[in-house]
């Protein structure tokens, strides 16, 4: 089959990521991060989110050598890179946010300090109006 | 309406891939257009044409298949996804091809809706 293109050039869009599981026992949250960072590429709106288990994923300090899986962690430091570039480049249209839902935080006996990329901490029904605002949820 | 569509399970495990395949037979029955069909995580193992399901049930590889060559749909393997699982050319099934996370976003910002399939 041959190449497909389609002509994306001048539209922004609201793409917002949906992160609910653990970071190792499942391979969703690496998949999700992968196509975050493919998303940048395009220079659209990224609102990358942490809900349920999903918190777990930027949490500081992961050690995976006794389950003998990469620590793949340190990659959530180039969303936060892309952050913040996206916020000092003038040129640059796209907004990124990084966001810990609060419930989810709370119940795991989380508090932003335990994360390793600084976030936006929205309770469930806030998070709910910034949901209804996107144009694409991808979700895993 | 033009939509995307993710599928994010395999065809056997999960009903993910059934699913979305009903959703865009529907949706082409009804005059709508679908851009793009997008398989990630174990979604590219719907791409295996090595898979041989027992004969008297469905075969969604086939089917899958099909459809691309009836209606023109653009089946696209996700090949960092695809890697892991050893789907490559020499055992992609007709009508699929393989390339890049890109072609995601790009369906995402080119269609009306992106029906994402998982669970």
């Amino acid at each position: 089959m041959s190449e497909v293109e389609f002509d994306t050039a001048g539209v922004v869009k609201n793409f917002m990521y949906v992160n609910r599981k653990a970071p190792y026992g499942t391979i969703y949250a690496l998949e999700v991060l992968e196509a975050v960072l493919i998303s940048a590429a395009f220079e659209q709106n990224a609102a990358i989110v942490f809900v349920d288990d999903g918190v777990y994923q930027i949490k500081k300090d992961q050690d995976t050598t006794a389950i003998n899986m990469k620590n793949f962690s340190p990659t959530y430091g180039i969303i936060e890179m892309e952050k913040e570039d996206a916020e000092e480049d003038e040129d640059m249209d796209m907004v990124w946010r990084i966001i810990v839902e609060k419930e989810s935080m709370e119940a795991r006996g989380l508090t932003p300090d335990d994360f390793k990329v600084e976030v936006e901490v929205l309770s469930s029904d806030e998070l709910a109006k910034v949901m209804a605002e996107q144009e694409v949820v991808i979700s895993g | 309406m033009k939509f995307g569509i993710q599928v994010n399970e395999g065809p056997f495990t999960h009903q993910a891939s059934d699913s979305a395949y009903h959703f865009v037979k529907a949706a082409i029955e009804k005059g709508h257009e679908v851009m793009r069909v997008f398989f990630y995580y174990d979604g590219v193992n719907n791409a295996n044409k090595l898979s041989a399901p027992q004969a008297d049930d469905r075969n969604l590889v086939k089917l899958w298949g099909e459809l691309a060559s009836e209606h023109n749909v653009d089946l696209v393997v996700c090949i960092a996804a695809a890697l892991r699982r050893g789907i490559v050319e020499e055992n992609l099934a007709d009508g699929f091809r393989i390339s890049g996370l890109g072609q995601l976003t790009e369906v995402g910002i080119a269609a009306d809706r992106l029906v994402v399939f998982g669970d």
